[in-house]
């Protein structure tokens, strides 16, 4: 008769170990990382906020909804940031993720790292960031928002798209240059047909984030809704606040259902 | 003999309905008139920005780190703490929700009270949840590490929630079949299969909340972000650029060790 071990262990005592070693220094690193972020936190501020909390809840509700009328103004130029401002990514974006991709890049060499350090200075940039800079360059307003916002779609939408051409069927392309086609025409005939519907797809997805990110751009003063916010906010006008936050709950939850029903159509 | 047609124009893709794609063309064309009719555009204060602009490209060229350095260290402790705690802490919060979450290990009731949480967490964008934050607890990054939390709360229960949704449910047969209890079901058939996922999800978070660690402080919840606006608030353009940069080449470090590792470990 063989002998079974009487119970059964998954990992063998060294590999244990070493996990809970792990586990270890990752214990060590938060508390440590918890007792330098708290150096400065004034505690009593902390254990004041359940009070606090109910206070400002108190003053939120009901929702000032006399205060939606001038809301009118702000939602469309919100809309107007986030659709104007895709635009605006879209159009930039296209080019640099031509360039981006290994199959279509014209200088590999050159233009290829070029490019993707856009994308990722892009993407690494939120679209808040970006309003503040531009707002400190042009001036508080809509058209600072609307480059905030293109500026960062070019690195979500060029890194999809890259993405996208890269990943197109050659055989297709193999085809178009067998007729004679000029570099022009395969990719409007063999790449472009291919990344269209992934193209809409990126597009539509994109302006439902950005109508997200516009509505709150004007917290630094580009225009929207954000600024109706930051003024109540000023102004500790909390039931407005309540108004604009169910305001921009409700635009978001529309805007998802048309990206998601858009998107269902295309792909 | 037949005559082919010499030229040849390829067939719309999308809308196939003419009527369809000259309607929405004219739509698109009259929101456009519309929308930048609407937009309200200074151009001399557009020209006075070209001046700092310059300025601003020119700070971004020769980055200054040294005068302002002492903020920007305390800004960027500020953050990677921030965003190590508040990682740790929000998976932590994170687990027992998605496993309530997930259909096939918990009840309706459970499911419908987690699923709302996620959506709630969902919904409030991170600079929101801030503003209320920092109203409530007072400045600096105690505030940004709720927020950061409360985030990482709704993207990973929900992802987890759906890998736990997704397991291979013969292995929670057998381990049933073997008469076990529902921690144990828990520990031995779903822990091993969703816990590589999890570690990754983990990771690309902790690289999503340094990102969003470098927003929340422009309303008041610490970290790198307030020391960026207080930069550009005084026009010190040079250390605004400095501390874009380091923004930039950590996010950079952050991606690419997040997925490197993630790939190390699936």
């Amino acid at each position: 008769m063989s002998d079974f071990p009487a119970s059964w262990q998954f990992r063998s005592p060294k590999a244990r170990l070493a996990l809970w070693f792990g586990w270890l220094c990752l214990v060590a690193l938060f508390v440590w990382c918890w007792q330098v972020m708290n150096e400065r936190t004034i505690w009593m501020f902390v254990q004041d906020a359940p009070k606090q909390a109910a206070d400002i809840g108190g003053r939120m509700w009901p929702p000032r909804w006399s205060y939606l009328g001038e809301l009118m103004v702000p939602l469309w130029d919100t809309l107007n940031m986030a659709t104007l401002g895709t635009l605006l990514g879209v159009i930039l974006a296209v080019p640099v993720a031509f360039m981006a991709a290994r199959n279509t890049s014209p200088f590999p060499l050159i233009l290829r790292p070029i490019a993707l350090f856009i994308i990722v200075a892009s993407r690494s940039i939120n679209s808040l960031i970006w309003a503040l800079l531009l707002v400190a360059i042009l001036g508080p307003g809509l058209l600072a928002g609307i480059i905030a916002i293109g500026l960062r779609s070019i690195g979500f939408i060029g890194k999809l798209l890259y993405e996208g051409i890269e990943e197109t069927d050659i055989r297709q392309v193999e085809a178009i240059t067998a007729t004679g086609a000029s570099q022009a025409q395969v990719l409007n005939y063999a790449i472009v047909p291919q990344i269209l519907p992934a193209f809409w797809g990126i597009t539509v997805f994109r302006w439902d984030i950005n109508i997200r990110e516009s509505a709150i751009l004007g917290l630094v003063g580009a225009g929207g809704l954000g600024l109706k916010l930051q003024n109540s906010l000023n102004t500790l006008a909390w039931p407005q606040v309540t108004l604009i936050l169910l305001v921009i709950l409700a635009t978001v939850v529309l805007s998802e259902w048309v990206s998601a029903k858009v998107r269902a159509a295309i792909i | 003999m037949t005559t082919y047609p010499t030229t040849w124009r390829r067939p719309p893709q999308i809308f196939t309905h003419r009527g369809w794609r000259i309607g929405l063309q004219l739509a698109a064309l009259i929101y456009l008139v519309f929308a930048i009719g609407t937009l309200e555009v200074s151009w001399a204060r557009i020209a006075e920005g070209g001046e700092r602009g310059m300025r601003f490209l020119m700070g971004f060229l020769s980055p200054d780190f040294s005068s302002r350095w002492r903020d920007i260290s305390q800004g960027l402790i500020e953050s990677l703490t921030m965003t190590l705690t508040s990682t740790v802490v929000g998976v932590a919060i994170s687990i027992p929700i998605g496993i309530g979450a997930a259909r096939n290990v918990a009840p309706a009731w459970i499911y419908a009270i987690c699923r709302s949480i996620i959506a709630i967490s969902r919904a409030l964008q991170e600079i929101i949840v801030a503003i209320f934050f920092v109203a409530m607890f007072g400045f600096g990054p105690f505030a940004g590490f709720l927020t950061l939390s409360f985030a990482t709360i709704g993207f990973i229960s929900k992802l987890l929630a759906e890998d736990i949704e997704d397991i291979d449910e013969a292995q929670a047969e057998a381990i049933r079949a073997t008469g076990a209890s529902w921690a144990q079901l828990i520990n031995y058939a779903i822990q091993p299969q969703v816990m590589p996922r999890l570690i990754g999800l983990s990771l690309y978070r902790l690289d999503i909340n340094f990102r969003e660690s470098a927003v929340i402080g422009i309303v008041g919840a610490g970290g790198i972000g307030a020391t960026l606006n207080t930069a550009i608030d005084r026009y010190e353009y040079d250390s605004a650029g400095a501390i874009l940069l380091m923004i930039i080449a950590l996010v950079m470090v952050a991606e690419y060790s997040s997925s490197y590792l993630r790939k190390f470990l699936q």
